[in-house]
């Protein structure tokens, strides 16, 4: 258990490529943040400077108050949890989970509980004595925190670990992770491409890009106000639709700040009946209705301008593909950017 | 990864450059020998740094060779050396990409037999079947010849394998394609089989071509002329003088240009070669 | 056997493909064989105009002969050095290359060549460094205390086919080691060291138990090489001797069936080294099918 706190980091390849620039981030003790991106952000590379297994070319990265810019991984008391596992393949389970161990001297007699602890916690004891390639994607995933468990290491480093599942398996595999987590109350940093992972894992959610932080905060708070254009596209599915302030001039009374020429609204504050609290009013044609179920996603063009945007409204919504409809959205719910600056300008 | 074992990063190092002197020091001995005059052997001992004769000792050996051992010049030798590793090559490329097609393509009566047949080449290597061959190619009236030298050499198992593996990964889509155009089976394998294969014909070439150029045993048993003696094999009677202590300046001379060729292959054509080093032995 | 999903559906045209290589195996490969095989059962009388046939008369000799089976054991102690040798020389020298990221490339074009030079050239650059009389290993042992002369004694006759086979191999093993090194996943070993694992633990526990496809099919490439490619290297070294110390096997063949004309024994000779070939063989593509999945 212990804070990460990673102050100035910056990460630049032999090439003179610039991974990462400067970087601060403070990790307190016992909290699950998630670093989320698109690919190549840099949020692999954060995590694998906190490992040790990438340098770090300025800047200081201290775990439990101590600088460890030039230990070996080994020395830095940390666990990982890899994206494909990296399960010795030519060991049982158990050599597998007693292996670090092994390695640090443990009494045998420790090795033995903290085995079978980690074993139950995660309900792999049936497999102890068997092979990784015996095991399904699952039960690899879950052999692969039962190692990073046993060491009690001062913190969890999860690298997109349940990109490899299918959908139904992650979603199970991500209520486990957060429950293990509240239990064991480690240090977590867990890094993902995926939005939704991301939101429910949290405490607190890393939004990169392009090797820079965009936003940093719990998960509803970026969702409910996004600090730049690039969280408010990436956060929330569908995403944000994006409408240029002189298009919404006339539909009703704005109050925007200055320097405001991008407005994001999101797709369920879209509504076919007029709220009461002040709003405004657009025209749009119906293209597609997709029903999904729990709620209807209606992908609709502006009139006039032919924008096309997405509206996510309630499951049975009366309306078809072809009309015209009025939508409504309070003024509240408009989110006002500035497009050079990529900010929200209030 | 972070490590912090500077001892280990030397030690690396250190073995490395141990392992290129041992590797490098044979040849670079040889080198400075061959450019050396005759008389500098008596001393009794090889001398460390190249001498002034390098040009004069090769052309010597390229143009007139040492006739006392029964050997032509070098450069009658090269070439047969060349004539016998570049016909190997392209024989062995040709005949088995045909029979890789074939195995491949085509269902047939015998298709396994065929396969097992072209197999037990891998288990016949000339070392051991050496005399029975001899008279064969003795009876044919092939001896002294180029013919002699290269067809019994040219049955190739581990190319038809490498062929065959190839082929089984080409899509089927990709013939269904061809024929639906109206193309024939031979007009597919020339005008798409073939250019698809284009890099691992060109390093199987490499190393079939190492293959014919190192051919020692066989050589020596089906020459007799020595206008016919490969330069792998005329080498060993320049340094195997029974007599008098050979003329290692020449000697060595000989041996560096023999195996120039090869070395040179490899290194200017590394990664083709490392190719079809790996590929060959799957 | 697999062939594609697809064929063509000529039937004279894959027989007309077949022809040269067949054509060419059958001459040259199997109609021999067969030859050798007859051969071995029969015994040519001492002018050569007629044959016996006598059986496993020739074999049963063959293993009663002092001199067969100094060279089955010399052919025993050649391979077995010959591999051990080079495979540990190649080892380290893929692993220490597997560690430097810049030089690597340099390094292994300095590594790789030896696998042109012929192996009778080989031998001759051996021989040269070796000569007792101006070779530079035989001056630099005299210095301490070694004479050294392997055209009289047959341990250093044995030592030095072994180091010059060995050298020659290393290029290949070197190449083939570092394949197989590059094929562990990075991520295992980066797991290995957040496990606290150093370098040479990770080595050990790690990466040469996953290594070991690569490792038996050297083992049996390396045996393979030294029973059979090493016939120049002979040669042109020690001849198999002195006094048969170095007359391996392969060397026998050629040695009795074309210096001795003893066309019987040799022939009895070849089919043993078929057989040997053919297990090596055997055992080469039965565990490269069965190549260990992890």
């Amino acid at each position: 258990m212990a804070s990460i706190d990673i102050a100035g980091v910056k990460k630049v390849y032999a090439g003179g490529v610039t991974a990462i620039h400067s970087l601060d981030l403070a990790i307190p003790d016992g909290e699950l943040v998630v670093l989320v991106g698109p690919s190549g952000c840099g949020k692999s590379t954060l995590l694998r400077m906190i490992a040790g297994l990438e340098a770090i070319t300025e800047g200081t990265i201290a775990i439990d108050g101590t600088v460890v810019n030039t230990r070996e991984p080994a020395e830095r008391d940390i666990a990982m949890v890899f994206q494909n596992y990296a399960l010795y393949p030519h060991m049982t389970v158990r050599g597998n989970l007693e292996y670090g161990l092994k390695n640090r001297g443990t009494p045998r007699d420790e090795i033995d509980r903290r085995v079978a602890e980690a074993a139950r916690i995660l309900e792999i004891e049936p497999f102890l004595d068997r092979r990784p390639r015996q095991l399904s994607g699952g039960q690899r995933q879950r052999v692969a925190m039962g190692r990073a468990i046993v060491r009690q290491p001062k913190a969890f480093l999860f690298d997109e670990p349940l990109s490899n599942l299918d959908a139904k398996l992650r979603g199970q595999m991500r209520i486990e992770i957060k429950r293990l987590q509240r239990n064991l109350a480690t240090t977590s940093v867990y890094v993902t491409h995926d939005q939704l992972e991301a939101m429910t894992l949290a405490d607190r959610l890393v939004v990169m890009n392009a090797g820079r932080i965009e936003q940093v905060g719990a998960p509803l708070a970026l969702y409910e106000r996004p600090e730049t254009l690039f969280v408010a596209g990436f956060i929330g599915s569908p995403p944000m639709n994006l409408i240029d302030i002189g298009y919404l001039r006339d539909k009703g009374a704005l109050a925007l700040p200055e320097g405001t020429d991008l407005v994001g609204i999101r797709p369920d504050t879209i509504h076919l009946a007029p709220p009461e609290a002040p709003h405004v009013t657009l025209t749009a044609t119906v293209e597609l209705y997709e029903p999904i179920g729990g709620e209807t996603h209606l992908h609709m063009r502006l009139a006039d301008s032919g924008q096309l945007i997405i509206a996510a409204v309630p499951a049975r919504t009366a309306t078809r593909e072809g009309a015209q409809v009025s939508l409504h959205v309070g003024l509240a719910d408009l989110h006002p950017f500035n497009k050079e600056t990529g900010r929200r300008t209030d | 990864m972070i490590e912090n074992r500077p001892f280990l990063a030397f030690l690396t190092h250190l073995v490395l450059i141990l392992g290129v002197v041992i590797v490098v020091f044979p040849v670079y001995l040889a080198f400075v020998a061959s450019t050396h005059g005759s008389g500098d052997f008596m001393r009794g001992l090889v001398p460390l740094l190249p001498g002034p004769h390098l040009v004069e000792n090769y052309g010597f050996m390229l143009n007139e060779g040492i006739s006392t051992a029964g050997a032509p010049p070098l450069s009658i030798m090269l070439l047969n050396s060349l004539v016998m590793a570049v016909s190997i090559a392209v024989g062995k490329i040709a005949i088995s990409i045909l029979s890789a097609y074939a195995i491949v393509f085509f269902k047939f009566p015998l298709r396994l037999l065929a396969f097992w047949i072209i197999f037990i080449t891998l288990m016949l290597p000339v070392e051991v079947r050496i005399i029975p061959t001899f008279k064969v190619v003795a009876d044919l009236g092939m001896l002294n010849s180029y013919p002699g030298l290269i067809i019994p050499l040219i049955a190739s198992a581990t190319a038809t394998f490498l062929f065959r593996q190839f082929f089984l990964t080409v899509p089927d889509e990709l013939m269904e394609a061809a024929r639906v155009d109206g193309a024939g089976p031979m007009k597919f394998f020339r005008d798409i089989l073939l250019p698809l294969s284009r890099t691992n014909i060109a390093a199987l070439f490499v190393i079939l071509f190492i293959y014919g150029w190192v051919q020692y045993l066989w050589p020596l048993l089906v020459t007799t002329d020595s206008r016919y003696y490969t330069v792998v094999m005329g080498i060993k009677r320049l340094a195997a003088t029974a007599d008098a202590e050979p003329q290692w300046n020449f000697v060595m001379a000989a041996v560096i240009l023999a195996m120039l060729p090869p070395v040179l292959v490899v290194i200017l054509m590394q990664r083709l070669f490392v190719k079809g080093l790996v590929e060959t032995e799957k | 056997m697999q062939a594609k999903r697809t064929i063509f559906p000529n039937k004279i045209l894959p027989y007309m493909l077949l022809v040269p290589q067949l054509a060419v195996t059958i001459a040259f490969f199997i109609w021999p064989a067969l030859q050798a095989l007859k051969s071995s059962f029969e015994r040519e009388d001492p002018f050569g105009f007629s044959t016996t046939f006598v059986w496993f008369e020739n074999y049963r000799r063959l293993f009663v002969d002092p001199s067969y089976l100094n060279a089955l054991g010399k052919t025993a102690i050649f391979a077995f050095s010959v591999t051990l040798l080079s495979m540990t020389l190649s080892l380290i020298l893929a692993v220490a290359v597997n560690r430097v990221l810049r030089t690597n490339r340099l390094y292994t074009t300095l590594l790789v060549w030896p696998y042109a030079v012929a192996p009778v050239v080989v031998g001759i650059l051996w021989w040269f460094m070796f000569n007792p009389t101006i070779g530079i290993a035989p001056y630099l042992l005299r210095g301490i205390g070694i004479s050294w002369n392997h055209r009289v004694d047959g341990t250093d006759a044995m030592i030095l086919v072994i180091i010059a086979a060995s050298w020659k191999q290393i290029s290949y093993n070197f190449l083939f080691f570092v394949a197989g090194l590059q094929s562990v996943p990075n991520s295992l070993i980066e797991a290995a060291a957040i496990d606290g694992a150093g370098p040479f633990k990770r080595f050990w526990t790690i990466v040469f138990p996953l290594l070991s496809p690569t490792t038996f099919f050297l083992l049996i490439v390396n045996i393979n090489y030294a029973m059979f490619d090493t016939f120049g290297l002979i040669d042109a070294t020690t001849n198999g001797g002195p006094n048969q110390a170095t007359n391996i096997l392969v060397y026998k063949v050629y040695a009795d069936g074309f210096l001795g004309l003893n066309i019987g024994s040799s022939s009895a000779q070849s089919v043993v080294l078929m057989i040997i070939v053919i297990a090596l063989t055997a055992i080469q593509f039965r565990y490269v099918e069965r190549r260990v999945q992890y």
